[in-house]
C-alpha cells in the first residue's frame, strides 16, 4: 500500500468517526421520535466549545471534558424538556422546524457566552506525528479512533443488555406497543436526547484539536453526521457508523486524489447514487410500508 | 375565474390584492421598499414550495439551490456572454426548470427525510460547484449582476420593483390557489394522504410529483433571477443549506398546505431580522426563540390557527 493511500486513509477514518458520532446521535433521537433533530450540530459545538472554556477556567482536560460531556447532555436535555415535549402531538416536520429553531438559538447563545473567534484545543496527547509505513499518524486520530470503539461497545451493551437500552428499541419499533408494555415514551425520548448530547459533546471534545472549534462549526458537521446517518439507513446503528466511515473516507479520497474543492460534491454524488439504488440506505430497513 | 374558486380564496387573494396595492401609503422610504419586494421575492419561492411540501408532502431542502442557479444562470449569459437580461432571465429559468425536472424522476421516488437528504445533497452540489467555477461565477465573492432593461431603459428604482414583484406574487398566489382546486391539486393532497392509496385509484403518482416539484424549481428559479437583477449582486451563499432551511421553515411558519400561509410566513421571516437588527448580537437569539416559541403554540403554523380561531364553532 503506497504511503499517500495509507495517508489518505488514516485521515478518512478520522473524520469518519466523528461523522460516524455525530450519525448516532441523529439515529437515536430518530429512533424514539421520527424527528431529525437540527440542533444536533450544536451538540457537538457546544461540547469543543465548553470543554475550550473549562480548560481556561483551569481545570485539567479529562475534567474540562467530561464537564463539557456534562453542560451539553444538560442542553439536550432542556431542549427535550422545554421544547420538544411541549409541542408533543405536532407534526414531525413542525418538531423538526423547532429542533433548526433551537439550533439557531443555541449559535445566537454560543456567540454571546463565547465570542466568533476559532478556539484551538491542545490535543491530547501532543502533536508528535507517529509514523506507520511511511504515513503519518497523528496521536488525536488514535483518540478519536479509539474514544469511538469504546463508545460503540457501550452502546452496545446499552441497548442489547440492559432493560433501558431494549425499552428504547422497543419504542423505535412501535411507539403504541411499547407504551401499552408500560415503557414510558416520554423518559425514552428525553433519555434519547440526553444521550444523543453526549455522544455529539464527545465528538465536538476529540475533533476539536484536529480542525480547531468556533461557534459555527455545528453546522456543517451536523450536516455531514446527517447525510452519515441517511447514507447508513436511518435509525440503524450499525448503518449509522457505516455510513460515517464511509463518507470520511470517500471524502478523504476525493481531496487527496481528485479535488479538495470537489471533495463535498464527490461525497454528495455518491450518497445521492447510493440512495437512487437503496431508497432506504445501505442498512434500512426493508419493511413494505404498510398502509 | 375568481367565481370559481372557493369564497374564502377569493376574499383571500382579494385582501392580498388590496394589501399589495396600500401597502406603498405606509412604505415611506426606500428601506421599506427594499424590505417589501424581498419579502414578495421570497413569497413567490414560498409559494411554489407550499404546494410540493403543503399538498404533495414532499419536502426539499435543496431549493435554494435552483433559487441561486436560476439568479446566476441570467447573471452570466447577460455578463459573460452579452446577453439582454430580458432575454437571459427566461432562458435560465427554462433552463433550471429542465435540469429539475431530470433530477426529480430518480430523486422523488425516496421517501421523507431520505427525499430531504437527496434534495440537501443536490443544493450542497450547486452550491460548491458555484463557490468554484471562479471562471463564470466569480467564485465564492460572487458577481455583479446588470439591471433588468425593457427597450433600452433600465427597470430601477424601488417603486418599479415593488410593482413588478407584487403582481407577479398575485399571479404566483393566484395560480397556486387555482391548481390546488383543480383536479390535479385533489390528486395531490390524496398523494399527500397515502401514495399507495392514490395509485389504487389510479393517480399516477410520480407524474404528479415530478410536475409539482417541476413547478417550484421553476419559481424558485425564476424569484432567483429577480433577485439577482434586482440586487445587482450575487453570491453562493444565495444556494447554501442555511438558506434551503429559511424557505422551508416560511412554508411550516406560515402554515403548510395554506398558500396564504406561505406568503404571510414568507413576510414574517423575511421582516423579522430586519426589525432585529437593532438587537445586534442578540439577533440570532431572539430569532431562534421567536422561531421555537410560535412553532410550540401553533404548531400548524399562523395562518391556519389563526383561521380556525375565527372559525364559528360546532357545538357537540
Amino acid at each position: 500500500m503506497s504511503a499517500q493511500l495509507l495517508q489518505v486513509l488514516f485521515a478518512g477514518l478520522t473524520a469518519g468517526a466523528i461523522y460516524a458520532l455525530v450519525a448516532l446521535g441523529f439515529s437515536i433521537i430518530y429512533n424514539s421520535s421520527q424527528v431529525i433533530n437540527f440542533a444536533q450540530g450544536e451538540f457537538v459545538m457546544i461540547g469543543g466549545m465548553a470543554t475550550v472554556s473549562f480548560l481556561h477556567l483551569g481545570l485539567p482536560l479529562p475534567l474540562a471534558a467530561l464537564a463539557a460531556v456534562a453542560a451539553t447532555t444538560l442542553v439536550a436535555l432542556a431542549l427535550d424538556k422545554l421544547a420538544v415535549e411541549r409541542a408533543r402531538g405536532a407534526s414531525v416536520v413542525t418538531l423538526i422546524i423547532i429542533t433548526i429553531g433551537a439550533s439557531i438559538l443555541l449559535r445566537g447563545l454560543a456567540s454571546l457566552v463565547w465570542d466568533k473567534n476559532i478556539h484551538a484545543l491542545p490535543a491530547f496527547n501532543g502533536d508528535k506525528p507517529i509514523a506507520v509505513g511511511g504515513a503519518t499518524l497523528l496521536p488525536q486520530s488514535l483518540w478519536v479512533l479509539g474514544v469511538s470503539l469504546a463508545v460503540l461497545a457501550a452502546l452496545w451493551w446499552f441497548f442489547n443488555r440492559t432493560l433501558y437500552g431494549k425499552a428504547m428499541l422497543a419504542t423505535s419499533h412501535n411507539r403504541l406497543a411499547a407504551q401499552l408494555a408500560g415503557i414510558s415514551v416520554r423518559r425514552v425520548l428525553l433519555v434519547s436526547f440526553g444521550l444523543s448530547g453526549a455522544l455529539g459533546a464527545l465528538a465536538g471534545i476529540l475533533v476539536a484539536p484536529i480542525t480547531f472549534t468556533a461557534w459555527d462549526v455545528g453546522v456543517m458537521l451536523g450536516l455531514k453526521g446527517f447525510a452519515a446517518a441517511i447514507l447508513g439507513g436511518l435509525g440503524s446503528g450499525p448503518g449509522a457508523v457505516l455510513g460515517g466511515l464511509l463518507l470520511g473516507l470517500a471524502e478523504a479520497l476525493a481531496a487527496g486524489y481528485v479535488s479538495s474543492a470537489y471533495k463535498d460534491v464527490i461525497a454528495f454524488v455518491i450518497i445521492l447514487a447510493v440512495l437512487v439504488l437503496m431508497p432506504g440506505g445501505l442498512l434500512g430497513r426493508r419493511a413494505a410500508e404498510r398502509v | 375565474m375568481l367565481a370559481r374558486l372557493g369564497a374564502a380564496r377569493r376574499g383571500g387573494l382579494l385582501a392580498l390584492a388590496l394589501a399589495v396595492a396600500l401597502l406603498p401609503l405606509a412604505l415611506g422610504n426606500q428601506y421599506l421598499y427594499d424590505v417589501a419586494i424581498l419579502v414578495g421575492l421570497n413569497a413567490i419561492v414560498c409559494v411554489g414550495l407550499n404546494l410540493l411540501i403543503g399538498y404533495a408532502g414532499q419536502i426539499s431542502l435543496g431549493h435554494a439551490g435552483f433559487f441561486a442557479l436560476g439568479g446566476y444562470g441570467s447573471a452570466i449569459l447577460a455578463v459573460r456572454y452579452g446577453w439582454p437580461p430580458l432575454a437571459a432571465l427566461p432562458v435560465s429559468v427554462g433552463s433550471v426548470t429542465l435540469l429539475a425536472f431530470l433530477v426529480g424522476r430518480p430523486i422523488l421516488r425516496l421517501k421523507g427525510h431520505y427525499l430531504a437528504m437527496a434534495t440537501l445533497g443536490l443544493g450542497v452540489i450547486i452550491t460548491v460547484v458555484l463557490a468554484t467555477e471562479d471562471r463564470f461565477t466569480g467564485g465564492p465573492d460572487g458577481m455583479s449582476v446588470p439591471p433588468l432593461a425593457l427597450f433600452g431603459r433600465a427597470l430601477a428604482g424601488e417603486r418599479a420593483w415593488y410593482w413588478l414583484v407584487g403582481a407577479l406574487l398575485l399571479a404566483c398566489v393566484w395560480l397556486a390557489l387555482n391548481l390546488v382546486e383543480s383536479p390535479r391539486g385533489r390528486a395531490l393532497r390524496a398523494l399527500h394522504g397515502s401514495e399507495v392509496a392514490a395509485e389504487m385509484i389510479g393517480i399516477d403518482s410520480a407524474r404528479h410529483k415530478l410536475a409539482v416539484f417541476v413547478l417550484s424549481a421553476g419559481l424558485a428559479a425564476a424569484a432567483g433571477g429577480l433577485t439577482a437583477h434586482y440586487s445587482g449582486f450575487i453570491t453562493p451563499s444565495q444556494g447554501s443549506f442555511l438558506r434551503s432551511i429559511e424557505l422551508v421553515t416560511m412554508v411550516v411558519f406560515g402554515g403548510m398546505a395554506s398558500t396564504f400561509g406561505a406568503v404571510v410566513g414568507a413576510a414574517v421571516l423575511t421582516t423579522l431580522p430586519q426589525l432585529l437588527t437593532p438587537l445586534k448580537d442578540y439577533e440570532m437569539v431572539v430569532f431562534g426563540a421567536v422561531m421555537m416559541f410560535t412553532m410550540i403554540f401553533m404548531p400548524r403554523g399562523i395562518v391556519p390557527t389563526l383561521a380556525a380561531l375565527f372559525k364559528p364553532r360546532t357545538r357537540p
